[in-house]
């Protein structure tokens, strides 16, 4: 194996791990920007999770272990999870462990653990986080499946570098089926992130919160590894995004240039700047569901990724 | 040749006739406990256990057969162990080890039927089982099935006292002997005018199509019946849990399985050819009964019933798989066929661990707390952590969670489907993948299930002050749960060497005459030449040092200290665990977006109730649209027919008398 490889690896881990709360940062500030806001420092999310690892750990009385393993296998399951995806390069050492299914699963681990965790201290806020976000996610994970599904046709193969790669190669046209997986994405990214329309990240409004009711009962370090994986969470999802639908710009072939792989960080940061920019655009121009709707949402996008595999089916395109 | 030449067939015999023996032995002193839970249950799982590393051996080698000269005049036994044999004997004795052991613990005396008894029923149900997987003609066939029926029946009716737990006995007998005619009339049309009912004669004989679509569908009608296949499901929720927990882990976990294994011989064996439009049937019944367990396992509040609709689900994977593999043999796409055959048979293996080890962690909380209802269990995890955990383990495979082994099966299932639109036919290759989103769909929901059992019983606050006195399991009883999670963690982390057994199997069968899927030993690749891959180990060992390093970089960078205090109650200051979401709160998404699935009721109560009580029932559709019509149309044919008693003696003699005349007239 190529030590290039071994170093995008690595750099992509790194790169994860220390651009997923500045890219919550920068949602915030162009949200703010759109909505005629000021907006706190970029960095704010940094100090919030220093802060907390500062912080003693309060605990519950009747909090049981699980309580406490939960944040850390939430955690490490972002990071594999980052570890897997092709955002820097495409021939990654690690990919071969999990394909795009076992991405799926290694989100599902860590949404039902979060959840149980939600459940340990017995509160009525946290049962009820738990159950809205098993309720999302029953609904979130077959259409991402289905959207992953559609793509893996389209390469024959469920490894994302492998589709990643084959969509790049693809002659460049407006494909039906990928334009209306694409939309899928995009509800299946909103909803599994807990923004608007389907939660709201910036209220603890009791009613209507999902994620935020599950973390009520954590704090300290707990709570910033729960945090940090949330962060890691959208990152991962946006990266899923470009390795599908903008599959352009990650270091490919089995010796890639030093110089595309130094290159692939920038183009990684553009791709998520813009990102970034539209996810707040849509999060000022929608409003916010009510809980009960929010099945309906997520039953348009598993829909729109079914159909787009009818679509693919069809028309071969 | 030293391994090769050992015969497997006669141990096999020897083990199941062992069986039998212990069963017997447990007559010695019905009503003492110590014989039975001291030594014939462990002897028992001993047997158990010695059955699956025979079966293991067993697996490559060449088929054995031999007539045994027991039954009826010129009517011998024939028995026969061949691949396919072996790994549902594997099965059997694999998660028998785990049940047998945890029973040993488990089964007091005073409870319903004596000790002895139940050792009697449930080892003879054990080597009726086995006996089932090796009868190599129609009537050993037939005789040991319903043995099996009959002995599971006296295990269900163990609290033969309750009326409830009487009816859904009877319900069960009812539909097993409906499968079983089915089953029969089946061997019938197979035998294909030879009138010979051994198996090598239904091999050789050539049916028309016609004939062999009739016995297809006669024997999916049959097994389906046992297997609890939609609509002929009813039986399974009401059975499953009124049995004694070990009793619904082995139905659930390995019986089931003996429904899956009878169709899987007769469609590939003993047909040899399914035509590809076959498989349409059980893909349509397995994706519609997997979609229908598991909505209404989300829906239920008894942790049995719960686990009960769960294997309903699971049988519906299990037969889609079954018609995904007709669809492609059929079409002659093997390798996507034997990759479907092996996610078959391995789904069925990993769900007899899963689900014994579920309904044996069920039967520690009714020991311990004597509730089944969830709404008034809770907070366990304090009280039995091993049960808690060793359940825990359950609950994320069967959720289809990596590393564990339920998604290696739903994996390569999910793979088979990929295949799905290179099916040369029209309409069915666009239909046909589709079924990957409704497996998708299942496998989710699944999870939610998962988190509300694992939930509601172990975490959070105990609903009820007698929760409190809980004991643990006891130390029986944690061995054999700690099999069975063992086998459901060593499952999921091997995959390819049990994927290279199993793969055995569909070469033996004629489906296919190389190795499906290409691996080295820790990295999977479902069909050679598709890039996808999945390394378990890998998976596991990255997860955990992330978060090894993690725990590791926390405490060395910042610290580890731990305050306690009590849950923050928005000021309210009265938290209480009935605050706490319930089972049926938990079932209400499920019960607002499945409604159609439902027959459900409700009472509200008004404003104004002095004791305001809600209540909501819900019922299976099946019932009203389809078992109380037929109820109904059988009663009144009946009813016709009863005309003819008139109870007259002069009549009967005339009905005597025309039945002579028209013999008569047709003899001479």
């Amino acid at each position: 194996m190529n030590p290039l490889h071994w170093l995008t690896q690595f750099l992509q881990v790194l790169a994860a791990l220390a651009a997923a709360p500045l890219f919550v940062g920068w949602i915030n500030q162009c949200r703010a920007w759109l909505q005629n806001k000021s907006a706190p420092s970029m960095l704010q999310p940094y100090r919030g999770l220093r802060k907390l690892f500062y912080k003693d750990a309060v605990l519950a009385t009747h909090a049981s272990q699980l309580f406490r393993i939960a944040p850390y296998i939430v955690f490490g399951a972002m990071v594999s999870a980052a570890a897997v995806i092709p955002s820097l390069g495409t021939r990654l050492p690690f990919s071969d462990a999990a394909d795009a299914i076992a991405l799926v699963g290694l989100f599902a681990v860590a949404r039902v653990f979060i959840s149980l965790a939600a459940m340990d201290v017995g509160t009525a806020f946290g049962t009820l986080g738990a159950r809205r976000e098993m309720l999302v996610g029953f609904l979130a994970e077959p259409a991402l499946l289905m959207v992953i599904f559609v793509a893996s046709l389209i390469s024959a193969s469920t490894a994302l570098p492998a589709i990643s790669e084959g969509l790049a190669t693809r002659t460049l046209a407006l494909y039906p089926s990928l334009a209306f997986t694409g939309v899928a994405f995009v509800l299946v990214l909103l909803a599994e992130n807990a923004r608007i329309p389907v939660d709201n990240p910036a209220t603890h409004l009791e009613l209507t919160m999902i994620h935020e009711a599950m973390l009520l009962e954590y704090s300290a370090r707990h709570l910033a590894l729960m945090e940090w994986a949330a962060a890691l969470k959208l990152f991962n999802y946006a990266c899923i995004g470009f390795a599908l639908f903008l599959p352009w710009g990650a270091a490919t072939g089995a010796a890639p240039n030093p110089v595309v792989v130094l290159a692939s960080v920038p183009i990684l940061a553009i791709k998520l700047a813009s990102a970034g920019a539209v996810l707040a655009l849509i999060e000022t121009i929608s409003a916010k569901l009510r809980v009960f709707r929010a099945p309906e949402f997520l039953a348009t996008a598993f829909l729109l990724a079914v159909l787009g595999l009818l679509v693919h089916l069809l028309l071969g395109a | 040749m030293t391994v090769a030449s050992i015969e497997a067939l006669p141990v096999c015999l020897a083990l199941l006739a062992a069986w039998g023996l212990i069963g017997l032995a447990g007559l010695a002193r019905p009503s003492g406990l110590a014989l039975v839970s001291r030594v014939l249950f462990p002897l028992g799982a001993l047997c158990g256990l010695a059955l699956a590393v025979v079966a293991v051996a067993s697996i490559a080698q060449p088929t054995e057969q031999q007539v045994l000269l027991i039954g009826l005049p010129d009517l011998p036994l024939h028995v026969r162990r061949d691949a396919l044999t072996s790994v549902f004997l594997f099965l059997l004795g694999a998660a028998s080890v785990g049940i047998s052991i945890f029973s040993a613990g488990y089964f007091r005396a005073g409870e319903g039927a004596a000790p002895g008894l139940l050792c009697l029923q449930y080892h003879l149900f054990l080597a009726s089982m086995g006996f089932v997987l090796l009868a190599d003609d129609a009537y050993g066939f037939m005789v040991s099935w319903e043995t099996m029926a009959l002995a599971s029946y006296f295990l269900v009716t163990t609290q033969h006292r309750i009326p409830d737990i009487r009816r859904a006995g009877f319900l069960y007998l009812l539909i097993a002997h409906m499968g079983a005619i089915a089953i029969l009339l089946s061997f019938g049309v197979m035998q294909g005018g030879s009138w010979q009912f051994t198996f090598d004669a239904m091999r050789a004989a050539t049916l028309s199509p016609a004939w062999a679509a009739v016995a297809f569908l006669l024997a999916l009608f049959g097994f389906g019946a046992k297997a609890g296949l939609v609509p002929l499901h009813v039986w399974l929720p009401e059975a499953h849990p009124a049995a004694p927990s070990p009793v619904s882990a082995l139905m659930s976990g390995v019986m089931l399985k003996t429904a899956l294994y009878g169709t899987l011989r007769i469609t590939f064996d003993l047909l040899g050819h399914p035509a590809w439009w076959w498989g349409l049937v059980p893909v349509a019944l397995g994706l519609f009964t997997a979609v229908y367990g598991v909505v209404f396992a989300a829906a239920q509040t008894d942790m049995k019933r719960l686990l009960a609709f769960s294997s309903i689900e699971n049988i519906g994977i299990l037969f889609t798989g079954v018609g995904l593999t007709i669809v492609f043999l059929g079409v002659g796409m093997h390798a996507p066929a034997a990759l479907a055959f092996i996610a078959v048979l391995y789904h069925a293996i990993n769900h007899a661990f899963m689900k014994s080890l579920l309904f044996l962690g069920t039967g520690s909380v009714l020991h311990a707390t004597g509730e089944r209802n969830l709404g008034k269990l809770g907070g366990l995890i304090h009280r039995m952590p091993w049960v808690a955990w060793l359940t825990l383990i359950g609950a994320l495979a069967i959720a289809g969670l990596p590393p564990l082994n339920g998604f290696v099966s739903e994996w390569l299932l999910l793979q088979a489907f990929l295949s799905a639109h290179e099916v040369p036919k029209s309409f069915v290759n666009m239909l046909l993948p589709l079924g990957a989103a409704i497996i998708a769909l299942a496998a989710a929901l699944a999870g939610y299930v998962m988190v509300k059992f694992f939930g509601v019983i172990f975490l959070g606050q105990p609903r009820e002050a007698s929760l409190s006195q809980a004991h643990d399991a006891g130390w029986m009883e944690r061995i054999g749960l700690a099999w069975l999670a063992a086998g459901c963690v060593a499952l999921g982390l091997m995959p390819t060497q049990v994927i290279a057994l199993l793969s055995l199997i569909p070469k033996q069968l004629g489906i296919i005459d190389a190795m499906p899927v290409s691996s080295t030993w820790w990295h999977l690749v479902p069909v050679a030449g598709r890039q996808a891959a999945y390394a378990p180990l890998v998976f596991l060992l990255a997860m955990a040092s992330t978060v090894a390093l993690t725990v590791l970089l926390v405490s060395v960078f910042y610290h580890r200290r731990i305050r306690r205090s009590a849950p923050w109650d928005c000021g309210f200051g009265r938290l209480d665990a009935r605050m706490q979401d319930t089972a049926e709160g938990f079932g209400q998404p499920i019960r607002h977006i499945f409604l159609p699935f439902f027959d459900m009721q409700r009472e509200l109560p008004t404003p104004f109730d002095r004791a305001p009580h809600y209540r909501v029932s819900i019922g299976d559709r099946f019932w009203r649209l389809l078992y109380l019509p037929l109820a109904k149309l059988v009663q009144r044919i009946a009813e016709a027919v009863a005309w003819l008693q008139q109870g007259r003696i002069s009549t009967y003699l005339l009905y005597s008398f025309v039945t002579l005349l028209v013999l008569l007239g047709l003899v001479l």
